[in-house]
């Protein structure tokens, strides 16, 4: 079999409008942020800066493909880091690539994280203002998502409270390696603030908890570290499911971003295998948990799977629902989806008006 | 196959690269230490701008833990998903038999010889001192 060179002309014809639910603004430092840090906090940073669960806290736990985990192609012109310019990331992203709304993912700072939980709090509102100031009043196509610090509920509800309503927000960010699976009952507060306004919850690949990032061990390589962020994913998965989250919260909605959708399949039917023979440890569980899986949760497509045969995508798809994925390109970071390209499968005009637009209108109320 | 005048050796100094468009196809002319290569710029993988791509030394590993950069092997990489290409063949790294970027050969030619034809100069007044580079289509 020879593939050859994909042509422009074979997809082309997509002139969808594309909403994108994973894109990456850049700050380039901590002290982009102080217009919304009180004196105290600014004179922390400087004097102590971050303090997270692992050494070298200003760095990602494994050196990353590529310099600032980013194409090397995105680096702005007049200089800063990839995804630090909206007029560069319009030009090179969302003008070409028919972008009708973005979905922000800011990963720094991670006031998630912090062991200074007051620190982290501070730190997360002023992300949220940053979000705002610098991108979704400069460009209406893209919507924030709020940061908050899960480990400190009230903190973390007061800021969905004080965004909520405001519609250049769109989802509660949190991060699928918190303190404890996030099933637990300590997390359960702000999945009620998040419901009451009406907002997912969106788990983007981050988190430093200070686990080790699979359940057999630290790992040794960035190919090992990359794929550890979809057991996370499982694990987090299970938890709400098992702990009766969905059951507390029946409207409830979770989008996992970057974690991958190969293994929903397989993890609904042997989770549902389990629960038919021990149900009785988790009486408050009413129904099989595939059925909840299926029902309260939504996944980007990015870093999309590439089966051998792209075909068995189809498969995926038909298993897990075609309405609950949901098209992303992780712009402006290295494994970067382009939607020309993104499915090397033929896909109907429906199907792709579904991935690529229509189920995160729908979801996050947009278009 | 026609050969095509993209460039005066000029224009394309060691170390840098140029995108030109023949024939209604874009394509990126590098020139690596005086050698000139030219790829369609397009990466087979996901379509990728290869103008941008980076021309590195592949590492070899002889055993665990022991690794060199290879003597006489140069690599297209992508600027995206950093599939690496055989800069002679445009071989992928990881998937030789079956995903290649497309290639075209590239060579030079003074204008003292271009002038004696058969070659395709659409947009190059030709000069008979200087030399110029030509990529087969």
């Amino acid at each position: 079999m020879t593939i050859d060179v994909l042509e422009r002309d074979a997809t082309a014809e997509i002139r969808l409008k594309v909403i994108d639910c994973d894109i990456h603004p850049t700050m380039a430092s901590l002290s982009d942020l102080n217009p919304w840090l009180s004196k105290r906090w600014q004179e922390h940073i400087v004097t102590y800066g971050e303090f997270v669960r692992q050494g070298l806290a200003k760095t990602l736990s494994h050196p990353r493909m590529q310099p600032a985990v980013s194409r090397a192609d995105a680096w702005p012109p007049n200089g800063g880091l990839p995804g630090s310019h909206l007029p560069f990331m319009q030009e090179q992203h969302l003008d070409p690539n028919g972008v009708a709304f973005g979905v922000l993912q800011p990963l720094r700072p991670n006031g998630n994280s912090q062991r200074n939980l007051e620190f982290g709090a501070a730190l997360s509102s002023a992300l949220n203002e940053w979000q705002l100031e610098h991108w979704t009043r400069r460009d209406k196509r893209l919507k924030g998502s709020i940061a908050v610090t899960q480990e400190w509920p009230e903190a973390a509800i007061k800021e969905i409270e004080r965004h909520a309503g405001n519609p250049d927000f769109i989802q509660v960010s949190l991060p699928p390696r918190a303190d404890e699976p996030l099933g637990r009952r300590r997390y359960w507060p702000i999945y009620r603030a998040a419901v009451e306004h009406g907002l997912p919850i969106g788990l983007h690949v981050s988190g430093v908890n200070g686990h080790t990032s699979t359940a057999s061990g630290s790992p040794s390589f960035y190919i090992e570290e990359h794929h550890s962020n979809v057991q996370s994913m499982q694990g987090l998965v299970t938890s709400l499911v098992v702990e009766g989250v969905f059951e507390e919260f029946p409207s409830l909605k979770i989008v996992l971003i970057e974690g991958g959708f190969g293994w929903v399949p397989a993890l609904s039917w042997r989770l549902d295998k389990h629960w038919a023979k021990m149900r009785d440890e988790v009486p408050h569980l009413k129904r099989p948990p595939s059925e909840y899986i299926r029902e309260h949760i939504w996944y980007t497509t990015q870093p999309i799977e590439e089966p051998e045969h792209p075909a068995h995508l189809i498969d995926l798809f038909d298993w897990i629902g075609w309405d609950r994925l949901l098209f992303s390109t992780d712009y402006p970071h290295w494994d970067f989806d382009d939607p020309h390209t993104v499915f090397k499968v033929r896909l109907s005009e429906a199907r792709k008006r579904q991935l690529f637009y229509d189920n995160a209108a729908k979801l996050y109320g947009l278009g | 196959m026609t050969r095509h005048i993209v460039a005066t050796v000029g224009e394309i100094a060691p170390g840098s690269r140029k995108l030109v468009t023949v024939k209604g196809r874009d394509i990126a002319v590098f020139n690596v230490g005086g050698c000139y290569f030219a790829f369609f710029n397009r990466c087979p993988h996901s379509g990728a701008s290869l103008c941008n791509g980076t021309i590195v030394r592949p590492a070899e590993v002889t055993e665990p833990g022991r690794y060199r950069l290879a003597a006489d092997r140069l690599m297209l990489r992508c600027p995206w998903h950093g599939w690496q290409f055989e800069l002679r063949t445009g071989e992928s790294w990881c998937d030789p038999a079956t995903l290649r970027a497309r290639s075209y050969p590239a060579s030079v030619e003074s204008g003292a010889q271009l002038t004696k034809g058969p070659y395709v100069a659409d947009t190059f007044q030709v000069s008979v001192d200087e030399e110029y580079v030509l990529i087969d289509i």
